[in-house]
């Protein structure tokens, strides 16, 4: 038997038990992180496109719906190309490696109300223990090509991951401060009000260490195509650059799904169905991270460092304090006060910050 | 307006403190001799009055007997300008004292007339070919190139 | 591990080839730099990949045929080289050029400034990783320019319109309207640009004090343009040494003190200001007349030589030309902005990070067009 699952999620009498019914949601998951990977490929190519002036793909199917589809074949029709001074066995597995992690984030990630693979009571913990493995697919990656610029690449990307855990890890605390649990299920359930309103500093901080945990623009240092061509997958083709885009993308999906349920309250909201919810939530996140693509330059590696030992994670402590003294003093409190006052805090703790810390304007900081 | 400096003119002054040292001179130039080259525009960047402070190029005209390497500064504090050249008649080797100390800029040009046709600047840090690749045959600037 | 073999833990640079096929060389650029990590030790350059010997090529050509040549130096900005190709030959030859043609050539020669520098700044904000954004919306403005060259010579990237004593052909007469209304709309684009940039902190922090040239060293080294300006050398060859006609047009030169990545961003933006300035004089006093002077088809200047510069958006662009009263020149040297330019970049990156040698080398602005020639 197994305990932690809630009732709804029990399911009928499955041949074969619980494994047919894990197996069967297995794939369906699968399924839906490549579905949604190709809405997330055509928002940022057609979005970027609209941000740039100029049209993006248009030219498979309406609005160029397909190009995902187009892009997939393409690249599966590609040579496969192994550097001769590889190490053969590490290239080969990278990508593997890389892509399983992504994947397993998604089972603990409630659709709906108890409406997801497995409902760990440590859920959130998962997330974050799961995620950093991805980690070792790219270093892998860029050790095996024996190419600088992937070396460049992978090397970057260890350390930014390892600098960003600490703040990303100290704003779910905060949350999971509010909502008294762990579970991801128990989380949303939590929130009557989305936690972005109650823990505005936490979003800011989560968004920021996110978009650097996954590389995505303007941390994007490990894939820096004016500087490292395209970092740790140079050296890739085919079907593995392939993984390693969707990797890249199904990262993205996670850690707005994953924002989503933290901060948006998950599935919940009025008229539509939950699961729809769940996606338009997604997406809209997802959508932010596009728009900070295309606005914004990139940071360099010292500054990187700077931006998450410096600024987010000394934020991230006042943070955490100042939601465990809420907690523990006003558990009852009014919620609307004090998100007021959660607010009025951020500002002024952003102002503030930002004041004694420049992004060193060309010093260089180690 | 930036103003030319009479050839004739300055080429006396050098005389004086340099004597010998001018091989001809002109309206709009003065040619010295290599041996010299490096004395004179060295002169001609520092001495008060010219500070010569601006390489604006340097370049090279292979004119059959002779190889002439033509120099222009700018002093951008006078506002004032000159060529100065200098002459080698030997075909086989020929050789010019290097202004790269003088001025860096000539660093990358020195080594394009090098490598195009085939002038060795004495004392330049890195004189290697630039444009053409190591093993090319001949110095395509040469009149007598032969493709 | 032992804390003792950490200490003496040994590092090694390593060599890392950049290019000459690499996303941000503008080109065929090459260079081999020794990293350490990723602080940048030395760089070494290397030319050559774009080398089409067009020296040599000139003293093959009639005066008249280089032209289309000249287009192929800098191919950002053709009019400026074919302009100084045709100072040089009328200076040798003693040509005089038309009113109206002289207005023509300031005409072209600012707009392709300013389409240089669209191109300058876009890229350079590339360089910085801002992903395409700001290139795509400066190569939209620099469209409405290309199509105004298409207008008058029916081509839109070597131009081939300047001709020894004149211009080709007379201006059509849409020309001058959608001049006036490109003036009329460019500055509002020019302010929104850099008010959405110039506040930009991670665009400060990376450009500001990156890459300093300091003055002694850019005069040094024979830098020029923008770029000279932004380390603080007050000089614009329109003002020092006047050539065409600009001595009757009022503008400013703007110059940095800094010498840094963001000075020299911010020099171009105000030069494309001065730009607009000038045109905006040049399109109100505009005379009408013959566009070129009456110059034989074979021209044969007499034996001698000249040099002759102009302000090309990269720098100081010249070419000195030796004749032999033949109708082809004898020598023709083009002084290359974009190589002389780069003497100064090995100084300026050591000791910075890689992506601060992308930044630095995208500040500078050089196409290899003019450096391999």
């Amino acid at each position: 038997m197994m305990p932690n699952l809630p009732m709804q999620a029990v399911p009928p009498d499955w041949p074969g038990g619980y494994w047919w019914h894990w197996l069967f949601f297995s794939i369906l998951l699968i399924a839906f992180v490549v579905i949604m990977v190709m809405g997330a490929i055509w928002i940022e190519r057609r979005g970027m496109g609209r941000m740039q002036s100029r049209l993006g793909p248009n030219r498979t199917g309406p609005f160029g719906l397909l190009q995902p589809v187009a892009d997939a074949i393409k690249v599966l029709l590609k040579e496969n190309i192994v550097p001769d001074s590889a190490d053969k066995l590490v290239h080969w597995l990278a990508p593997v490696i890389a892509f399983a992690p992504v994947m397993m984030i998604f089972a603990v990630v409630p659709f709906q109300n108890g409406a997801l693979l497995a409902d760990l009571n440590i859920g959130i913990l998962y997330v974050v223990a799961v995620s950093s493995v991805a980690t070792l697919g790219v270093f892998m990656a860029g050790w095996g090509s024996s190419n600088k610029y992937s070396l460049l690449g992978a090397m970057r990307n260890v350390a930014a991951v390892v600098s960003y855990e600490m703040p990303l890890v100290l704003a779910i605390v905060g949350v999971v401060l509010v909502a008294g649990s762990l579970s991801m299920n128990d989380i949303v359930l939590a929130q009557d009000i989305p936690f972005i309103l109650l823990q505005p500093l936490g979003f800011l901080l989560f968004f920021t260490a996110g978009c650097a945990e996954i590389n995505r623009s303007p941390f994007d240092l490990m894939e820096a195509d004016s500087e490292l061509v395209a970092g740790f997958h140079t050296e890739y083709s085919g079907m593995k650059f392939a993984m390693f885009y969707l990797v890249e993308y199904a990262e993205a999906i996670a850690i707005s799904a994953i924002i989503t349920t933290l901060f948006l309250g998950g599935w919940r909201g009025p008229v539509l169905p939950p699961w729809l919810w769940f996606i338009v939530k997604i997406f809209i996140v997802f959508f932010f991270m596009v728009w900070t693509r295309t606005t914004l330059p990139r940071v360099r590696i010292d500054q990187l460092m700077a931006l998450a030992w410096k600024f987010l994670f000394p934020l991230a402590l006042i943070n955490l304090f100042i939601t465990a003294i809420q907690v523990l003093v006003w558990p009852d409190a009014l919620p609307w006060g004090l998100i007021i006052v959660n607010i009025a805090i951020m500002v002024i703790l952003v102002v503030v910050w930002s004041k004694f810390f420049k992004l060193g304007w060309g010093r260089l900081e180690v | 307006m930036t103003v030319a400096l009479s050839g004739q003119e300055l080429a006396k002054r050098i005389e004086e403190k340099f004597p010998g040292s001018i091989e001809e001179s002109s309206r709009d130039s003065l040619v010295v001799k290599a041996g010299s080259l490096l004395d004179v525009a060295a002169h001609l960047k520092d001495a008060e009055g010219l500070k010569f402070d601006y390489l604006n190029y340097v370049t090279a005209v292979d004119y059959f007997s002779y190889f002439e390497v033509v120099y222009q500064v700018t002093s951008l504090e006078h506002n004032q300008t000159v060529i100065f050249k200098t002459r080698c008649h030997d075909r086989e080797n020929p050789t010019v004292p290097s202004v790269t100390g003088l001025w860096q800029g000539a660093d990358f040009q020195e080594r394009e007339i090098y490598d195009l046709m085939g002038i060795t600047f004495e004392g330049h840090p890195n004189l290697k070919r630039i444009l053409l690749w190591d093993g090319f045959p001949g110095h395509p600037l040469r009149k007598d190139f032969q493709p | 591990m032992t804390t003792t073999e950490l200490m003496t833990l040994k590092t090694e640079p390593f060599v890392l080839n950049f290019g000459p096929l690499h996303p941000s060389t503008h080109g065929v650029y090459r260079m081999r730099a020794t990293l350490d990590g990723e602080v940048v030790l030395d760089i070494e350059p290397v030319f050559g990949y774009l080398h089409r010997g067009i020296e040599k090529l000139a003293e093959e050509r009639t005066y008249t045929g280089f032209i289309p040549l000249t287009d192929r130096l800098d191919y950002i900005c053709p009019m400026s080289n074919n302009l100084a190709y045709c100072l040089a030959v009328e200076k040798l030859a003693g040509i005089r050029v038309p009113e109206r043609a002289e207005y023509l050539r300031v005409i072209m020669a600012e707009l392709q400034r300013l389409v240089n520098h669209f191109i300058a700044v876009g890229t350079f904000l590339n360089d910085c990783g801002a992903f395409m954004t700001p290139v795509v919306y400066m190569l939209r403005e620099r469209e409405k320019i290309l199509d105004m060259f298409d207008m008058v010579c029916g081509q839109r990237l070597t131009y081939n319109y300047m001709r020894i004593g004149g211009v080709g052909q007379d201006i059509p007469e849409e020309f001058l309207p959608a001049l006036r209304k490109f003036l009329g709309t460019t500055p509002r684009f020019i302010e929104e640009m850099e008010w959405l940039l110039k506040q930009n902190e991670i665009l400060l922090a990376r450009t500001k004090g990156v890459g300093i040239l300091p003055r002694d060293t850019a005069i040094n080294c024979g830098i020029s343009g923008p770029v000279a300006r932004a380390s603080g050398v007050n000089r614009d060859l329109r003002k020092a040494d006047p050539y065409s006609i600009y001595d009757r047009f009022e503008f400013d030169i703007p110059t940095g003190e800094a010498g840094d990545c963001y000075e020299r961003y911010r020099v171009r933006i105000e030069e494309m200001r001065q730009s607009l300035r000038i045109l905006e004089q040049v399109t109100k006093q505009i005379p009408g007349g013959p566009v070129r002077a009456e110059v034989p088809h074979l021209i044969r200047p007499p034996r001698g030589e000249a040099y002759a510069h102009l302000e090309a958006p990269k720098g100081e662009l010249g070419f000195y030309i030796v004749s032999d009263n033949s109708i082809a020149p004898y020598r023709c040297h083009v002084r290359p902005t974009s190589l002389i330019n780069l003497t100064a970049l090995r100084e300026m990156v050591r000791g910075w990070k890689v992506a601060d040698l992308i930044v630095i080398f995208g500040s500078i602005d050089i196409t290899m067009g003019e450096v391999d020639r």
